[in-house]
């Protein structure tokens, strides 16, 4: 019994033990960082920012923010965009947090259906280009774009001596058979980007031949971008047999910026006929208590600061007119002058419609 | 039933039914109103009860076959893996050879890894262009069922094997001696007596893949469906929580009619057994014939399970341009500017924490269930203690959501939800491991410590105790090992960002570039060690207590 004893009390001080070490030199390296200004004088106000996985920003952005303005900024996660938003339209009524960000141009519409938004006019959006700006009643506001697109595998093309399809249609044609990997549209929203991006082109009649065709020149579906980008891809992690994957505009800049050492061009291209836009909105939650302080954070991600920050921290686009880009996305980036699109509307009232006639034709 | 036993019963049924309270209540505050919560959302959604979309689960032909297709993976996948891990059961409880302390305790990392990280193990051996890749599995039901095998190869080991190494070889060999071939003698001495536990084990692992998730949609891909995805999708995806409400009852239903059947299977099986030390019941092998049973079987685990955690290994130590340590730099380093940066250590600091209050809770509510159950059956009880493990950690994610809205349980914002969801998973493994066990005490042991004069709580302390102790250090291992590699049920819920390892390995993997991928594989090797510390210290305790018992 008493070694018994012995390890319930390792098993349960151990984890502590290294959890206070971990907390003391948190304290401490917090206490090195941490900017010691006014803003410790001024009553601070926490807000919660509430925010799909994919969300990030500099801790030195971010501190900036608090430090001028005396608001902390505590950040939830909820999932990925599709479940973060779902859990904002469960609880509205409750809700978890005063902001939300990342609110797509996909699910724009159902976001403002069903109420979860109170409209706020930020100062901000006089430098935000119209064609980013899809809620004209400014419940949403604009904080990047990233375009989801067909990535290449430079080198894969050049070995076997093809050339790069340039159109949606060149990868119906039996040279690319076997060729893309895709994601499931039902559950990965790059994949249903790419859904979206043929409807924008072939229109309501004809974008399931396309898909049919598509299918029979051997697309292959996977479930997620992890799987279709590191498994199959070509030059993905796993170095599989597909050299044409769906991702996003910003692939070939960030091959390069995780790659050590730095190459001197990217090994990925990418296919501008393919794109499709794809804009990331925030929005004050209705039924906030702090409300000057969540408007002041939407402003922050509006403000040059913010947005210059957004290319490396979150692999997507500035939307505010003349932010400079990083050297690497200056380099390596190619973005498509005129993206294909769809109404924000449009794609709410037919999303599952078209979800389901992809899965139809595509998967059974 | 002779006297005696009727006087002492009546006494031990009291006591059953007070620890029954425990993970009643738990139970029902953190599981049955959150979820209750949820599938009233769905069924009333209208204003007023609409079962339409019951209906439409038995009758879409496509919905049929998400329900025909979960069964019949199920039942595929459980004889495979019981056809694969019973032998090895057999070898690690029955025989004494070098290195049997390590190899127990390393079949179990499979067990608790996260399954983004077996799923991308597999793709590497089975996909294109790896090891395996020429057999074409990927994306089959072969790739789901070796790794349903994989996965839960040590639920089958443990749980068998666990019990396997107490029995009595002597009645065996007396068998033998009585005239009975080597298959006989198993099959009317030792496999009865087993019964219950291979029962138990069977039960186990058909429910974890009946409400398989991520290995379906990773290994999968998007053309197998079963009532788990179908949930996730209808209820985080499309938000149709009617459809996800009619498909929650349907799957807690075949869960419930599950345990209830293995239940009254356990209990009719379940005979006292006389246990003895493991140490005095395994042997080392004496002859070519034994030798070479170990050593296929040993060499069998290597394969089955150390195949993809070496390709694991082998990937993280391969950063373009030959091996090296490049990604266990990168992942102190990568994205260190920003806000939600943690470190490694920190990342494993906060999952030992999570798990380690998760186990409390497990082994504290799990004990007093499996106490309760092992006085007194109650199929009720049984099945209400395993029933976490067969509804969609998303349902419960969003029942949290709207069910603990309101103080003083408002717990929405919490990192206390992290641990609470993880011990919901392991309960469950706690009450199968504990609750066979404490029942094969021999109730003469304690029949005879009564009629010397043991007052009932001396008894208790005296018999029950030190054997539920052994037992609950198992149990105590596994939910540990469990709550440390749980991801599932804490990735769909809004979360304060303080990421353990498995989610710091998920959000690794989700971002392009060689960098990124490979010090998800170094994150995915350090919960690989971490884990398989944590139990092999705790193999060691378990043999130590017995040696004392």
């Amino acid at each position: 019994m008493k070694r018994l004893l012995t390890l319930a009390i390792l098993v349960v001080a151990l984890p502590v033990a290294v959890s206070i070490t971990g907390s003391i030199t948190g304290s401490i390296t917090g206490a090195r960082t941490a900017v010691p200004t006014a803003a410790a004088a001024q009553p601070t106000t926490t807000i919660t920012l509430v925010t799909h996985d994919a969300f990030a920003v500099s801790k030195s952005v971010l501190q900036g923010f608090t430090a001028r303005t005396g608001v902390k900024v505590k950040v939830l996660r909820a999932g990925d965009a599709g479940s973060a938003l779902n859990q904002m339209i469960l609880t509205k009524d409750h809700p978890v947090g005063d902001v939300f960000f990342g609110v797509d141009n996909t699910f724009l519409s159902r976001a403002l259906d069903e109420q979860v938004f109170e409209p706020y006019d930020a100062p901000g959006l006089a430098s935000v280009p119209p064609e980013f700006q899809l809620d004209p009643t400014h419940h949403l506001i604009p904080v990047d774009h990233g375009d989801v697109c067909i990535n290449y595998d430079k080198k894969w093309f050049a070995k076997h001596d093809l050339a790069v399809p340039q159109t949606l249609d060149d990868l119906t044609k039996p040279a690319y058979d076997s060729t893309l990997v895709v994601e499931n549209a039902a559950t990965s929203s790059p994949g249903l980007a790419f859904v979206l991006a043929s409807i924008a082109r072939y229109g309501e009649d004809g974008w399931q031949d396309y898909w049919t065709k598509l299918r029979d020149n051997g697309v292959k579906v996977v479930d997620d971008w992890t799987t279709a980008f590191e498994g199959d891809f070509s030059q993905g992690g796993n170095h599989g047999k597909y050299p044409l994957v769906v991702s996003y505009a910003s692939s070939p800049p960030v091959a390069v910026y995780f790659t050590k050492p730095q190459p001197s061009t990217s090994p990925i291209g990418t296919m501008l006929d393919s794109c499709f836009q794809q804009v990331e909105f925030a929005g004050v939650l209705a039924g906030t208590e702090h409300r000057a302080a969540a408007r002041e954070l939407v402003d922050f991600m509006l403000s040059e600061r913010f947005q210059a920050d957004i290319p490396l921290q979150m692999f997507v686009f500035p939307v505010r007119d003349g932010t400079p880009l990083p050297p690497v996305f200056e380099k390596f980036a190619e973005v498509a002058p005129d993206p294909l699109a769809l109404p924000p509307a449009e794609i709410g009232a037919n999303r599952e419609k078209w979800i389901e006639e992809w899965t139809d034709t595509t998967l059974r | 039933m002779d006297r005696h036993h009727a006087a002492v019963a009546p006494r031990s049924r009291r006591g059953g039914a007070w620890f029954a309270l425990v993970p009643l209540a738990f139970l029902g505050v953190f599981f049955v109103y959150p979820v209750a919560a949820i599938i009233g959302r769905g069924l009333f959604a209208g204003g007023s009860l609409d079962l339409s979309s019951l209906a439409d689960v038995l009758t879409d032909p496509a919905l049929r076959h998400v329900l025909w297709f979960t069964v019949w993976q199920a039942t595929l996948s459980t004889a495979l893996t019981l056809l694969v891990a019973l032998p090895g059961a057999y070898v690690v409880s029955r025989y004494e050879f070098p290195g049997r302390r390590v190899v127990r305790a390393l079949v179990t990392v499979p067990f608790v890894l996260p399954t983004v990280v077996v799923g991308s193990a597999f793709v590497a051996l089975l996909g294109d262009g790896g090891p395996l890749g020429a057999l074409g599995l990927d994306q089959t039901v072969w790739a789901i069922l070796l790794a349903h095998a994989f996965f839960n190869y040590a639920v089958v080991l443990r749980t068998v094997g666990g019990l396997w190494a107490h029995l009595d070889p002597h009645q065996e060999e007396a068998a033998r001696v009585l005239g009975a071939s080597r298959w006989r003698a198993f099959r009317e001495v030792t496999l009865p007596a087993l019964r219950p536990a291979i029962t138990a084990a069977a039960a186990i692992v058909f429910l974890f893949t009946f409400t398989s998730f991520g290995v379906i949609l990773i290994l999968g891909g998007p053309r197998f469906a079963t009532l788990e995805t179908e949930i996730y999708r209808q209820t985080a995806q499309l938000l149709n929580l009617d459809l996800a409400a009619a498909l929650t009852i349907v799957q807690l239903v075949a869960v419930l009619v599950l345990l209830v059947v293995a239940g009254r299977l356990e209990g009719r099986q379940s005979v006292a057994l006389r246990l003895r030390a493991a140490r005095d019941t395994a042997r080392r092998p004496r002859n070519r014939r034994e030798r070479l049973v170990v050593g296929v079987n040993v060499a069998a685990m290597a394969v089955v399970l150390g195949g993809p955690l070496l390709v694991l290994v082998e990937r993280s130590l391969h950063p373009p341009g030959g091996y090296g340590f490049d990604f266990y730099r990168a992942l102190d380093s990568l994205g260190d500017d920003s806000v939600l940066f943690v470190s490694p250590v920190e990342a494993v600091a906060t999952s030992l924490r999570y798990a380690a209050i998760a186990t409390i809770i497990a082994v504290v509510v799990g004990g007093c269930g499996a106490f309760a159950l092992a006085r007194r059956r109650s199929g009720a009880l049984d099945a209400a203690v395993s029933l976490p493990l067969g509804v969609s950690a998303v349902t419960v994610g969003f029942g949290f959501l709207i069910a603990l809205n309101e103080p003083p349980l408002d717990l929405r914002t919490s990192w206390m939800l992290v641990p609470l969801a993880q011990a919901l998973i392991a309960i469950p493994f706690v009450v199968r491991t504990m609750t066979p066990v404490l029942r094969s005490i021999d109730p003469r042991l304690r029949e005879a410590a009564a009629t010397l004069g043991a007052s009932p709580a001396k008894v208790w302390r005296e018999v029950d105790l030190p054997i539920a102790a052994r037992a609950g250090l198992v149990a105590t291992g596994f939910a540990f090992a469990i709550s440390l590699g749980e991801f599932g049920a804490t990735l769909f819920i809004v979360r304060p960002d303080t990421p353990t390892l498995p989610v710091e390995i998920f959000r690794l993997l989700g971002r392009p570039g060689p960098l990124n991928v490979g010090a998800g594989m170094a994150a995915s090797v350090i919960l690989m060690a971490i884990t398989a510390l944590a139990i092999l210290s705790i193999e060691r305790f378990r043999v130590g207590t017995i040696g004392e018992f």
